[in-house]
């Protein structure tokens, strides 16, 4: 377990892809999203200690409560939530996938948002239900966290002819359709940053 | 007297209505605005509504007056029920009905029930 080296990780991974995030939320949102998550998790890796001697799940929590502090979006609320839902399973010794489980209903909890609503929850969900069908099957953590980003990509592409039904891109209507959401971009690099470093 | 905290992505909004709400429910109603980002942007700060919130709170209760989306969610993390509550409510009209019934006493729960009806207000007919 590293939770220290994945949230390094995301918080390349959305340096990276800032501009590209931004891209698609300016297209139907308020073109923040890149700006907001970068400074969430830059703000992590400034701050907090992700070394591997510390606890993954008081790191996950700690991660979680600056990005509600931090992002000043509603991405800061519902990631934030999200990795202290997960840190606070991992601290009651429940595996990745229930964790991961707990990570998103935090998320649906909090943003009332489910599948095809083109929110963050269609790459989400489509992760945590992969991951968990992985593990009943018998498949080593690995390959499981593969599927895991696998289903989290394809919910993300799937959301680009999808009219938004929740979060800032719903005021648009109709015009919110043709365009990749944002929030389920970031969702699905965030686990592909998952599945590369736990 | 329930507190009132006006959560907005804008700055100058929140402070706006807490000025309308203190002008028609009196000036000793404790309601405070807590709008923009960190930095004075638009957007949703957790210090600046946790600020507010200490500063209205009398002890009898406090109500959440979100506008949307960061506003509403970042509200919800800071709900504690039966002592920080949010009210699902249009911004403005919510905010002078909550205002106006905390000024003339009313508990947590009438003032929640006061911004709510707020949602039904027609302006016209």
């Amino acid at each position: 377990m590293a939770a220290g080296a994945w949230l390094k990780e995301c918080a390349r991974v959305v340096a990276a892809e800032r501009e590209r995030l931004t891209g698609l939320d300016a297209a139907i949102g308020d073109a923040d999203h890149g700006a907001n998550l970068d400074r969430g998790f830059q703000a992590i890796v400034a701050e907090l200690d992700l070394g591997d001697e510390a606890e993954p799940g008081a790191q996950l929590v700690a991660a979680g409560s600056l990005l509600i502090r931090r992002v000043g979006g509603a991405s800061g609320p519902l990631y934030g939530s999200a990795l202290r839902s997960m840190g606070k399973a991992l601290s009651q010794g429940a595996d990745l996938s229930t964790a991961l489980e707990q990570a998103v209903e935090a998320v649906e909890k909090l943003g009332k948002a489910v599948e095809g609503d083109k929110t963050m929850v269609d790459a989400l969900r489509p992760a945590a239900n992969a991951m968990a069908l992985a593990v009943q099957e018998g498949i080593g953590v690995r390959e499981a966290l593969d599927r895991a980003a696998r289903a989290a990509e394809e919910g993300a592409a799937a959301t680009t002819p999808m009219r938004a039904r929740k979060g800032r891109a719903s005021y648009l209507g109709e015009r919110s359709e043709g365009h990749r959401d944002p929030g389920a971009t970031s969702a699905a690099l965030l686990i592909r940053a998952l599945a590369a470093t736990w | 007297m329930v507190g009132l905290v006006l959560v907005s992505h804008s700055a100058g909004l929140a402070a706006e209505a807490a000025a309308l709400a203190r002008g028609i429910a009196g000036c000793e109603v404790p309601v405070a605005a807590a709008g923009g980002d960190a930095d004075g942007g638009l957007g949703t700060s957790v210090d600046l509504i946790e600020a507010a919130v200490a500063a209205v709170d009398q002890g009898d209760g406090v109500v959440l007056v979100p506008d949307l989306g960061s506003s509403v969610l970042t509200a919800r993390l800071l709900e504690e029920p039966g002592r920080i509550v949010l009210a699902d409510v249009p911004f403005v009209e919510g905010a002078i009905a909550a205002a106006v019934t905390a000024g003339g006493g009313g508990s947590l729960e009438q003032v929640l029930a006061a911004a709510e009806e707020a949602r039904g207000f027609r302006k016209s007919g």
